[in-house]
């Protein structure tokens, strides 16, 4: 098996600015984990075999509150939904990968790992040490940060509290923006705003993402559908 | 580290894993038939926005289109930035930048 170094860099390249956004996420994460009771190792090992912030954080106040199992896996499952999407969209560009490539590809499929795999795939072309490397870049970044939250503790305030929660929607800002190039792109945008905001105010939980996803595609693929059946 | 947690913990990650994977796994002996494609192509779009839109323009769980909003405002700055066609450093640094600006000068709040 060989690595391409230049993808692999490539990868982590274009990765390490996103990560930017998700480091306070990672102290935070890991400051909370101790203040509802989880022990360090604990919160280590979520990040580590989980690997999915908002689903990290949704089950604190749920372990804190002594949820169950079934629950806590429950809500989890719901709120990693949008992967299905992710996952699929993927699957055209990861045909020729071996089933433990795909498999261990997957696992690092994060927010912001999928939108360079996939920004990259449908611009200059897929590349697995690409992937891997923008995968590799998360998943440390994730798991350095965990721990120095776990290590700092009760030493810093919450990051989140001094507006760096701001840093995740200026880095998907940084790789939306310029995918907006035509009307459909465009289109796709309003729907998933209107149907987000509207979703994210009106529904508990995390549903809009998936909610806003799917009216998005579907008026997408409308609109291109006749462009399409005349070619 | 106690086995309950630890155990739900794992389920966690074999309920996240099954997320990721499912749809490599189903779709592999298949293929992607071709209007599955057609929606699939707009996912990263209709993602991306869905996490920035609440984000920005109903930061506390309501709409709030108002200069107290700061969350709107760094984020009118770094869509500038980026339609500008800056490097994402630059679109996310002036983003931040106004944020802190904004809550250290305590505007509009």
């Amino acid at each position: 098996m060989v690595i391409d170094g230049a993808e692999l860099r490539a990868g982590v390249r274009d990765t390490l600015p996103l990560m930017l956004g998700v480091f306070p996420f990672g102290l935070a994460y890991g400051i909370f984990g101790q203040s509802v009771g989880l022990t360090s190792g604990e919160t280590l090992l979520m990040s580590l075999t989980v690997f999915a912030g908002a689903a990290q954080f949704i089950s604190l106040p749920m372990f804190a509150a002594g949820s169950g199992l079934m629950m806590i896996a429950l809500t989890t499952l719901l709120i990693n939904l949008r992967h299905l999407l992710m996952g699929a969209s993927l699957v055209p560009y990861m045909e020729k990968l071996s089933m433990p490539w795909k498999a261990f590809l997957c696992f690092g499929m994060a927010d912001e790992t999928y939108a360079v795999t996939i920004s990259r795939a449908q611009t200059l072309g897929y590349s697995r040490d690409y992937h891997l490397g923008s995968n590799a870049t998360g998943y440390i970044t994730w798991a350095i940060s965990t721990v120095l939250g776990v290590m700092l503790g009760s030493h810093i305030s919450n990051p989140l509290a001094w507006g760096l929660d701001f840093a995740m929607p200026a880095t998907f800002l940084a790789l939306l923006v310029p995918r907006l190039v035509d009307r459909t792109s465009l289109a796709v945008a309003a729907v998933a705003t209107i149907v987000s905001v509207a979703a994210a105010v009106l529904i508990p939980g995390k549903w809009y993402i998936i909610l806003a996803c799917l009216a998005a595609v579907a008026v997408g693929a409308w609109m291109e559908g006749g462009e399409l059946d005349e070619v | 580290m106690r086995s309950e947690v630890v155990l739900t913990i794992l389920c966690m990650a074999a309920a996240t894993y099954f997320t990721r994977f499912a749809s490599p796994l189903l779709l592999n002996r298949t293929g992607v038939p071709r209007w599955l494609a057609r929606l699939l192509k707009h996912v990263p779009t209709a993602m991306l926005t869905a996490l920035i839109a609440p984000a920005l323009l109903a930061p506390q769980g309501f709409v709030e289109i108002s200069p107290a909003n700061h969350y709107l405002i760094a984020g009118a700055v770094a869509a500038f930035m980026a339609y500008r066609r800056q490097p994402p450093a630059v679109t996310m640094g002036s983003g931040m930048a106004m944020m802190l600006i904004l809550r250290m000068g305590g505007f509009g709040s």
